[in-house]
């Protein structure tokens, strides 16, 4: 029986009005990578904020077996960090001052930099593969080369939670992998990883899936069972299905599928209309 | 290795320094005939010029520009936009209103009225003026959790208090001339009570956006990723609005609407150096400070004896260096 890092119970968020969590509760073993997956508008980010109380709710979060209420905002930033997609510009910041603000939960109000701060920029940062350029600013960097001066921002908080919203934006091929790896060996490390994650194939490397469509969780299971297999491919319509290649897991999209009218059957019809042309 | 920005920022403060002391010394000599010996034998007339009139009027510049350039920079990094400025809240126009309805409640011009309670009547109107408006634009957003909908109140507060302030001036039409040097800005009406004043407003306001300086750069990576790291948004927001509005109240109530200081000075100093809100905030300060003191002494000496009102000079200088820059650096 392993131990509960993050925990939901009767979640209710609203946003603009609509109602995007309608009563969620999940528990999210620690130790473990789990990939938040599900068609867009599930409210997988919006998960991913309430649990880490980027959000008002409704209901309860525990955060290690905790109400995360009950938590100073400062023990929390150091239980948990988060990286979240399209945020700051920073451009003016160099890269290595923007890894160094991953230490702010760590550092006294005004106190300049430890030793140990220092010595976790500069592992966050080469593990990143992104201390060449540390005395770059962020403007000046790639869409990719940015992502991974964020990335380290967030290892650097040395949180044993990590929870990332598309982490792989702007990333290539290869630091996809170096992604991947790196998501690993926190894990390995003791960690907790919880990702949001558009390319199913990234996902099915995850220890655990969590399967979302309407705001609630349709699955929860481990990468490898075939019952969460057939969660994701019933909540894609069938659009995609999940094939064992190479000793992985690969999801393949199915181009030629005709979606039933369903609630939004008429843009189904409409897409496979136009790929049937 | 922590310090990039910080090696960079040394000499830059440096070089701002050593040139506001230069611009004060050039601006104590710029007299209403052009340049005047600044060394004049003891208790002639000269030297009373200088020690009641110039001196405190070029400090005075300084300091005002100081300030606005520290509110531009507060107000750019709350606002995650660098075209904010530090009018933004409605504090420049809740100004402007203050002092146009004093002025034609007491019907008085500010150069007629003698002495320092005429003087400082006007600058507390005009403070009271700026930060009433920066709480009603609070008020109207509901507190400083949206900035967006702060931008917006801002604009709403900017416009109807400027609309109300035009009416004032146009049934009482004498208030017009004097609300010219107002609107056009002018350090005509610094003295030394007005010179401690700013001097301390900016002291408070630079310790007090220090202490939040780490929080600004974490607000750099978003809202999210800045809570995310422990930053409580509202309080950090909230004094960050504090020190703004007061910073911008102290100096439109002195020296009035002095164009794109606030907006010119963070961006200088971000083009000379990458720093971070630690060294951002005072080295805007000692840009702005230089900027308007320039202006100043341009604004005075160019068409000796007469004189250019100093917020037509910044809005032409700044202006064209936001062009140049935007023109430098293509979309």
């Amino acid at each position: 029986m392993s131990t509960v890092a993050i925990a939901a119970e009767r979640l209710h968020v609203t946003r603009g009005g609509v109602e995007v969590l309608r009563g969620l509760s999940v528990a999210l073993p620690a130790g473990r990578w789990t990939a938040v997956v599900g068609p867009n508008g599930a409210g997988k980010t919006t998960l991913l904020k309430t649990l880490a109380s980027l959000l008002p709710y409704q209901g309860e979060v525990r955060l290690m077996e905790r109400d995360a209420r009950a938590w100073s905002a400062r023990e929390r930033a150091r239980q948990l960090a988060w990286l979240g997609q399209n945020e700051g510009a920073a451009h003016d910041l160099l890269a290595h001052d923007v890894v160094m603000l991953g230490r702010l939960p760590h550092q006294s109000w005004l106190g300049a930099a430890s030793a140990a701060d220092r010595a976790a920029v500069e592992a966050a940062m080469r593990e990143t593969q992104c201390w060449d350029w540390r005395g770059r600013a962020l403007g000046s960097l790639s869409g990719g080369e940015r992502q991974r001066v964020l990335l380290a921002r967030a290892l650097a908080v040395r949180a044993p939670l990590l929870l990332m919203d598309e982490p792989l934006a702007n990333l290539d091929p290869p630091h996809q992998a170096d992604w991947l790896r790196i998501v690993r060996a926190h894990v390995q490390r003791g960690g907790t990883a919880v990702t949001v994650l558009h390319e199913i194939t990234m996902a099915l490397h995850a220890d655990d899936m969590l399967v979302m469509e309407g705001g609630v969780i349709v699955h929860q299971g481990a990468c490898s069972q075939p019952a969460t297999h057939r969660a994701l491919e019933r909540v894609f319509q069938g659009r995609i299905s999940v094939h064992a290649i190479a000793g992985q897991w690969v999801a393949l999209p199915n181009e030629y599928v005709t979606v039933a009218p369903a609630p939004d059957g008429a843009r189904g019809n409409a897409v496979a209309g136009e790929i049937l042309r | 290795m922590n310090h990039h920005g910080a090696r960079a920022a040394v000499p830059v403060a440096l070089a701002l320094l050593a040139l506001g002391l230069l611009l004060v010394a050039v601006g104590a000599a710029v007299g209403s005939a052009g340049w005047e010996p600044l060394w004049s034998a003891d208790g002639t007339p000269a030297s009373a010029v200088l020690w009641e009139i110039r001196l405190p009027r070029t400090l005075g510049a300084w300091l005002a520009g100081a300030l606005l350039g520290l509110a531009g920079a507060v107000a750019q990094g709350i606002f995650r936009n660098p075209l904010a400025d530090p009018y933004l809240l409605g504090s420049a126009t809740g100004a402007g209103l203050g002092v146009a309805l004093l002025l034609a409640l007491m019907g008085v011009s500010p150069l007629a009225a003698a002495g320092w309670p005429g003087r400082l009547g006007l600058a507390g109107a005009g403070f009271a003026g700026a930060v009433l408006a920066v709480l009603l634009t609070l008020a109207l957003a509901k507190g400083v959790q949206h900035t967006l909908r702060l931008l917006l109140a801002g604009v709403i507060v900017g416009m109807v208090l400027g609309a109300i302030a035009s009416l004032v001036m146009f049934w009482v039409p004498a208030v017009l001339r004097a609300m010219q040097s107002f609107l056009l800005g002018t350090t005509g009406l610094l003295g030394w009570p007005s010179v401690s004043l700013l001097a301390v407003v900016l002291v408070a306001g630079l310790v007090a956006s220090l202490a939040f300086s780490r929080s600004l750069d974490a607000l750099s990576l978003g809202e999210d990723t800045a809570a995310s790291l422990g930053v409580a948004l509202a309080p950090v927001r909230a004094a960050l609005i504090g020190v703004m509005a007061l910073a911008t109240g102290a100096a439109v109530a002195q020296v009035g609407l002095i164009a794109f200081v606030g907006l010119v000075a963070p961006h200088l100093v971000r083009a000379a150096t990458r720093a971070t809100a630690r060294w951002l905030l005072p080295l805007s300060a000692l840009t702005g400070g230089a900027l308007l003191l320039a202006a100043d002494v341009l604004a005075r000496g160019l068409l000796a004896p007469q004189e250019l009102p100093v917020g037509v000079l910044t809005a032409v200088l700044g202006g064209g260096y936001l062009l140049w820059l935007m023109h430098r650096r293509p979309a």
